[in-house]
């Protein structure tokens, strides 16, 4: 059966890492997927060489939705802003493996794209921006 | 041993076919006899020896489907002189020959939309081929059969819910509509400031909003009657919202779309005429599945979806007493709902017509009253004895599931065709998608019933709903596969 529940995903929806708030933090965005309920909402704490210093997200909704939260996390912490703005669908998708349907996708990218929208916003939009975050 | 399809033969051979409908110990000793059948009804000749695979090789579709569906002629209830026959029932739905991963396609979300016979997609075919018209206007010989076929169905929908007239009925997109027209037209007439409107906390969406729009315009205020934690209305709520005075309206729900309750609307409608209220009655979910009475339940508008009983979608009906439409004011201003234009002022048509500005989804009204002819030649009260039994043993076989949450009320027999469930901490998503692996079709999500899911402390719930085409088979494949999900989730 090639199902999307890894153990891995199962482990991160179950003993998610990285939730909780962050006080302090300079970057905060949150959305929603209207269609099926899920939220997320990302906090990350920034140094003055805009390195990301630490990293929060919370939430509720599917496994998918919440896992993936987790890993982009993982993924962002250390790293600097620009690289945070760089992280592709496909880094996301590469991390949670599997095969998506389209609507299960939408859970998958949320968190990219509340990560993208709080990024965006410290940085500053663009056009480009714009049309990147709706196409997530 | 006596099977019941060996008894359902002895009965159709019989001359004396017996006025009593699914008799409860048909039921049991067919339950009995079902599970001694392997969990997955196969035909016999592609599993040998051993359990059957949960497989389905693409090439053996129709073969497969076909037989899968013959095994369920066991399934035939005996109500008056008709036979409920749901082999021949499958086989009039074209798309249940579809594999979905591999496995038929078991379709338990019919509460969203349910899936349409061949009959009634042939005729929409037939109308677009052979007389496709503009209604009420043209002179020519298509038009003419297309204004037949169209008032015709109005006539159908008219019989179906007993309206005094087909005058009573208006043809609009759906059940959401139904409702915005009420709120906008009457509701802008009739609901002042100060006035009050009575909901209950279980409707869907489209039986809030429009309210909370039509609140906000006139200074009104909305009344929520509560739920009980099984799901039922606190009639309590209901009485002193009544009574508190100002109530210009009460809408509720026959039927709801997440639970499954059935509301006692007669007595509620009783009870709000004696204040002078209007009610309005929101059926998406009962029209399809029973015998609704207009005229015995005295509502005053009621509203439903043709979509949901085996029509086309983007047709619905507003049924409105007549004395009520007469004064009603237009709800969209255009063509064919005019009695005459001049530059500055028009005058309108009597109803239906002045409500149907423009031209209306004529294909979609035949399709319906195709659906309506189909739905009745199967007889509603034999509609509703399949539904219910397949509630209740969905019911019964669901709750006994390790870990399992099922909501709304306990005894299945107050609730119509649908049941809401949570498995541990799986998301209704995850648990949508796993059930999807396995080719079954559910919905997972609020079920635009937000309200419903704040009363019930959950964001979402995994919602499985039957109708005319499902079988007891398809509920033990569900059964199945929530308890994979189950184990995936090492609930």
């Amino acid at each position: 059966m090639s199902s999307i529940y890894s153990e891995i995903i199962l482990d991160y929806y179950r003993y998610p890492r990285n939730k909780g708030t962050l006080p302090h933090a300079q970057i905060h965005a949150r959305d929603t997927n209207p269609l099926c309920g899920d939220v997320v909402e990302m906090q990350l704490e920034v140094d003055e060489k805009n390195n990301v210093k630490d990293v929060k997200f919370n939430g509720q909704g599917c496994a998918i939705s919440q896992a993936s939260a987790s890993m982009l996390t993982e993924l962002v912490k250390g790293k600097t802003i620009d690289d945070a703005r760089k992280i592709s669908k496909e880094d996301v998708l590469s991390l949670i493996g599997g095969q998506l349907t389209a609507v299960r996708l939408k859970c998958a990218l949320l968190s990219l794209k509340v990560l993208k929208t709080g990024v965006y916003n410290y940085i500053g939009s663009t056009d480009a921006s714009k049309d990147e975050l709706s196409g997530l | 041993m006596t099977t019941l399809k060996q008894k359902w033969a002895a009965a159709s051979s019989s001359t004396s076919l017996k006025a009593t409908s699914h008799a409860a110990a048909d039921t049991a000793s067919y339950r009995k006899a079902k599970n001694r059948l392997p969990g997955l009804a196969v035909p016999k000749s592609t599993t040998p020896t051993t359990k059957p695979p949960l497989t389905f090789p693409g090439q053996l579709a129709q073969s497969t489907v076909r037989g899968y569906a013959t095994q369920k002629q066991a399934t035939a209830y005996i109500h008056g002189d008709k036979l409920y026959d749901i082999d021949k029932v499958r086989h009039d739905f074209p798309i249940l020959n579809r594999l979905i991963n591999g496995k038929p396609l078991a379709y338990l979300d019919s509460a969203a939309t349910a899936q349409k016979p061949a009959e009634v997609i042939d005729e929409l075919t037939r109308f677009y081929n052979e007389y496709n018209a503009n209604v009420h206007r043209g002179v020519y010989k298509i038009s003419e059969e297309a204004t037949a076929a169209y008032e015709e169905a109005r006539a159908k929908i008219a019989q179906l819910i007993n309206a005094k007239s087909p005058n009573e009925i208006i043809f609009v997109r759906g059940t959401t509509e139904a409702i915005n027209l009420v709120a906008q037209s009457w509701g802008r007439a009739n609901v002042g400031l100060g006035d009050g409107i009575i909901l209950t906390e279980m409707e869907h969406h489209s039986n809030i909003v429009p309210w909370q729009l039509l609140a906000k315009e006139r200074g009104a205020h909305l009344k929520y009657v509560g739920l009980t934690d099984d799901g039922h209305l606190v009639h309590e709520d209901f009485r002193q919202h009544l009574e508190s005075g100002g109530i210009k309206l009460v809408t509720l729900t026959h039927v709801s779309n997440v639970l499954g309750t059935i509301n006692p609307v007669r007595e509620y409608i009783r009870e709000a005429h004696k204040q002078g209220c209007r009610v309005l009655v929101d059926a998406a979910q009962s029209v399809p599945h029973m015998p609704v009475d207009v005229q015995d339940m005295d509502c005053d508008f009621l509203a439903f979806s043709g979509h949901k009983m085996c029509g086309p979608t983007g047709i619905g009906v507003l049924y409105a007493k007549k004395a009520i439409l007469e004064e009603m004011p237009p709800y969209h201003g255009g063509g064919e709902m005019i009695r005459e234009v001049h530059l500055y002022e028009s005058t309108w048509r009597d109803p239906p017509y002045r409500f149907e500005a423009g031209t209306t989804n004529i294909a979609g009204a035949i399709g319906l009253g195709k659906a309506i002819d189909y739905l009745s030649e199967i007889g509603l009260r034999n509609i509703q004895a399949h539904d219910q039994e397949l509630t209740e043993y969905m019911h019964e076989m669901l709750g006994k599931v390790k870990g399992i949450k099922i909501y709304g009320p306990a005894n299945p027999r107050t609730k119509a065709g649908v049941i809401s469930f949570s498995l541990g901490d799986v998301h209704a998503h995850d648990m949508a998608s796993l059930l999807d692996e396995d080719g079954i079709a559910v919905r997972s999500g609020h079920h635009c019933a937000q309200p419903l899911m704040d009363r019930l402390g959950v964001s979402s719930t995994t919602r499985a709903s039957v109708y005319i085409y499902n079988t007891e088979d398809e509920i033990d494949r569900l059964v199945e596969s929530v308890e994979r999900a189950g184990r995936v989730f090492k609930i």
